[in-house]
């Protein structure tokens, strides 16, 4: 993919240095409020956006955001540097850099948002930046399919969240986060609205059962993968639940839920990452492992199990960030992603050997680096956990399993005899290397300082677990239950390192496919909305009409019915001649229609039924309406005698099969329509509107003609719509006639 | 439908029509009219001319493509909206100059009402022609 092209231009080009200055830049913002942010204090800004709807862009920044944005746009510079050479001279380059540009601005926006409504936009966002970083590659069907398949579940998941977000907003009244009180687990909404948010943050964080799509999203390009698919959004589920915790925290359900489907998720991802031999595809699936763990602490929930859950979300995103770099680096110098191919690069490719070895022992809670401290604290939360067997099984073969990749990932390609690959193995350039060595060190800075963790870990727990939270870091202080499971784990991993060969073989004989159910489901959504539309668009006029008057009629029957409407027949004597005429020339005209058997016969007397109706305007005082009426019912006869031109025979043996049913219709619709009307005016009418715009046409509005008035004053907004509808409607019917014509040969 | 007396008598009618179609859409406000009906009897005109002389000669006769003519009036309704603004009142809110005006006579009045009637003429005129010449042509 890379270096297909010779571009010598320093970082990219203007496109690239602007990528890599902007998440620069904002990192330089966000780190200069750590210190007030620290000492617990809750930055607010405020911006209305749509006051009407009451949605406000308001920015909140506490400790959870904060550590968000600081691993957002760190991350998000470290991973545009690097792509400026990973992609460097590839002809979609600046494309690459504004889809990643967009969804650092949703990325940053979901986490900052403090009204819900602001953080669904921004959430969408991700949803589709990602959905076009996925399928970047996209002349591979494959890429297409799989970021097909990432927008659909994680936009299912996002409908339903929207729709807890409305009932949320409606059960606390206001959509702002800062402004929630207490909690709403005793609200009679509460179960919905808890099963809406999962939806959403499990899609999003790709939970078990909806997790196959974040491996095979990893066909991204792999600056892609370690930003989005591993540091930042895939934790946006993440967020959501350790941000909504104290609102719908704390219940039985909430702690079964997320402990349980954390637990298999976690566990389930680091069997399934033993079995694959692609590098990048075992990170995928520690991946999984991570965000099922995070989000099984925090179901747990205790003061403990949150600050584990913010330890281990930093310490993955350091050392999950650099792996995915450093195999991106491997993949460019080799050629391969192979790992029972990929042996001895160590010598070729020396910085990244160390880069994969510090973030791999991170990976595998390795002291004296951050990953150690972040498993540690994990072992204490379990064992301190309520159900604490369950959390404890998991945490501990997650970790077990942790190790063995670790293993495999870094350990086994850099050493023993170089293997032969399909490049010739080199180091990467230096942008490349940059940010792997950076994410890297500062795993084990974290280590070695573990005080500097804290000032973010504290103001994250305390955000999360909604009140202020004892923090106190440490790599070494006791040997202690937590300091044992530790070695265990270190023993057990070795061990099952060493026999990783036998181990995938034999995980490789359990399949667990989702993807060919997924396909088959899509294309059974597919087949069915052909169906559907072959069904409901069938292209005969006759039908539609048919369908519209039926759906009228069923209308009108179930208001007459429901409203038990009576008609009132009003006294006929004061009828004049006039009006006997005019109605006796409408019912003639009708009746023509109706019996027939010609069209231009019917298409003549449909304008004579039309006439009739202009002059009922007439006599009763509306000229306008008469006028237009004509002109309509003019333009009509012309046009349909001008298409019938066009129109086949017609077919005498099919309308007598038909119109006994079109009949039936058509007097149905008639009689309801006087029933309504007779009834409607039994009744008294309120002529308020009447008496305002009679009143205040003239002097307000400078004009004597009410109808014109209100189309062109009072009401201009609705007529400038029914304009644009006119146009719209002659622009299709245009391109339907253009469209249909054949081409001359 | 070509007949002596059809292209003859048109050629008259059509110049009435059009003229009668201003008429009715200047004379709105007070009197039965308005852009609306002004339009319709407007593309009468053409259709008539396009009946007698087909619709490629009526074309050349308006010399704008009707969908052309749709969306200007479109956009012109839309700028006689946003003139609202202008003042600081609200969209659509009329505006209103009297050219001449004195104590007992209120002068020439022109407004943005007006304005926007005239787009309304130009999109229902523009949007029917645009049809009918379709149709027209399609046979």
């Amino acid at each position: 993919m890379a270096n297909t092209h010779t571009d010598s231009r320093f970082l990219g080009g203007p496109a690239g240095w602007i990528s890599i200055l902007l998440p620069l830049a904002l990192f330089g913002w966000f780190a200069q409020h750590i210190p007030a942010v620290a000492t617990g204090e809750v930055l607010v800004w405020r911006l209305d956006w749509v006051p009407s709807l009451g949605v406000s862009l308001g920015i909140l920044l506490d400790g959870l955001s904060l550590t968000f944005a600081l691993l957002i746009t760190g991350i998000g510079t470290l991973v545009t540097l690097y792509a400026s050479s990973y992609l460097v001279g590839h002809v979609h380059y600046t494309r690459f850099v504004c889809y990643l540009m967009v969804f650092m601005v949703g990325m940053l926006g979901l986490v900052l948002s403090d009204n819900l409504l602001a953080l669904f936009v921004f959430w969408e966002v991700t949803t589709v930046s990602s959905y076009l970083l996925i399928g970047f590659d996209a002349d591979a069907a494959k890429a297409r399919r799989n970021a097909l398949q990432a927008l659909v579940v994680t936009g299912m998941g996002a409908l339903a969240f929207l729709a807890g977000i409305i009932v949320l907003g409606t059960a606390a009244g206001t959509f702002e986060i800062s402004a929630i009180e207490g909690t709403l687990t005793d609200h009679p909404m509460y179960l919905a609205i808890f099963w809406l948010f999962i939806a959403g943050a499990f899609t999003k964080s790709a939970q078990v059962p909806f997790h196959f799509w974040l491996p095979n999203a990893m066909a991204a390009p792999t600056p892609v993968s370690a930003y989005l698919h591993s540091a930042t959004m895939v934790k946006g589920g993440v967020y959501l639940l350790a941000r909504m915790n104290p609102t719908l925290g704390g219940t039985d359900i909430w702690f079964w839920t997320l402990v349980i489907a954390g637990g298999v998720t976690a566990v389930f991802a680091s069997l399934v990452a033993i079995r694959q031999t692609d590098i990048k595809q075992i990170l995928a699936y520690t991946t999984l492992m991570a965000l099922g763990t995070l989000v099984m602490f925090i179901g747990v929930g205790t003061p403990y199990a949150i600050e584990a859950a913010m330890t281990f979300l930093i310490v993955h995103s350091f050392y999950k960030a650099a792996l995915f770099l450093m195999i991106g680096v491997v993949d460019h110098g080799t050629g391969t992603r192979d790992a029972t191919v990929l042996r001895g690069l160590g010598r070729a490719m020396p910085v990244t050997m160390l880069v994969a070895m510090v973030a791999a022992a991170s990976m595998a809670g390795l002291p004296p680096l951050f990953g150690f401290i972040g498993k540690e604290f994990m072992y204490k939360a379990a064992l301190d956990a309520p159900a604490m067997i369950w959390v404890l099984g998991c945490i501990f073969s997650a970790s077990v399993l942790m190790f063995v990749a670790g293993g495999i990932v870094a350990f086994r390609p850099f050493v023993g005899k170089l293997a032969e690959t399909p490049v010739k193995a080199h180091e990467g350039p230096w942008p490349m290397l940059v940010g792997p060595v950076l994410l890297a060190g500062m795993g084990l800075t974290f280590g070695v300082m573990p005080d500097w963790a804290e000032t973010l870990v504290r103001p994250a727990a305390a955000a999360v677990a909604g009140g202020p939270v004892e923090v106190d870091l440490y790599l070494f202080k006791e040997v202690n239950t937590a300091f044992l499971l530790s070695l265990a784990t270190f023993g057990v991993g070795f061990l099952l390192y060493l026999v990783h060969g036998r181990l995938r073989a034999g995980l490789s004989r359990f399949k667990a496919r989702f993807d060919p159910g997924w396909d088959r489901l899509m294309d059974g959504v597919a087949a069915g909305s052909k169906g559907l539309t072959g069904m409901i668009q069938t292209g005969k006029l006759r039908r539609y009409i048919f369908v519209t008057f039926l759906a009228l009629a069923l209308a009108m029957a179930a208001s007459v019915w429901r409203a038990d409407l009576t008609p009132v027949i009003p006294p006929l004597d004061d009828l004049q001649f006039k009006h006997w005429a005019v109605l006796i020339f409408i019912v003639a005209g009708a009746l023509l229609t109706a019996v027939t058997n010609s069209r231009m016969t019917a298409v003549a007397s449909l304008g004579v039924v039309g006439i009739g109706v202009a002059l009922i305007f007439i006599i009763f005082g509306a000229p306008d309406v008469a006028i237009t009426q004509l002109l309509v019912e003019v333009l009509q006869v012309v046009l349909v005698a001008v298409a019938m031109l066009k129109l086949p025979y017609l077919n005498r043996e099919y309308v007598k099969t038909v119109r006994g049913l079109d009949l039936i219709l058509a007097l149905s619709v008639g009689a309801l329509t006087t029933v309504i009307m007779l009834a409607v005016q039994a009744a008294p009418i309120d002529m308020e509107l009447t008496r305002f715009f009679e009143e205040a046409s003239a002097p307000l509005a400078y004009g004597r003609n009410i109808v014109n008035v209100i189309l062109v004053d009072f009401r201009a907004l609705d007529t400038f719509g029914e304009i644009a509808v006119v146009a719209i409607a002659a622009l299709g019917a245009y391109a339907l006639l253009k469209g249909t014509r054949r081409p001359t040969p | 439908m070509t007949s002596l007396i059809v292209r003859a008598a048109t050629r008259l009618l059509v110049g009435l029509l059009l003229m009668f179609s201003i008429w009715m859409l200047l004379r709105g406000h007070n009197e039965p009219g308005g852009g609306f009906i002004g339009g319709l009897i407007g593309a009468t005109g053409f259709i008539l001319y396009a009946v007698a002389h087909g619709s490629k000669a009526a074309r050349v006769a308006l010399r704008i493509d009707p969908q052309t003519i749709a969306m200007a009036g479109l956009g012109l309704a839309l700028l006689a909206g946003l003139a609202g603004f202008i003042p600081g009142d609200g969209l659509f809110a009329g505006q209103w100059l009297f050219i001449g005006a004195t104590e007992t006579d209120k002068g020439t009045p022109l407004s943005t009402i007006l304005v926007f009637d005239i787009g309304v003429y130009l999109v229902v005129l523009g949007a029917v022609l645009t049809m009918v010449f379709a149709l027209e042509e399609e046979v």
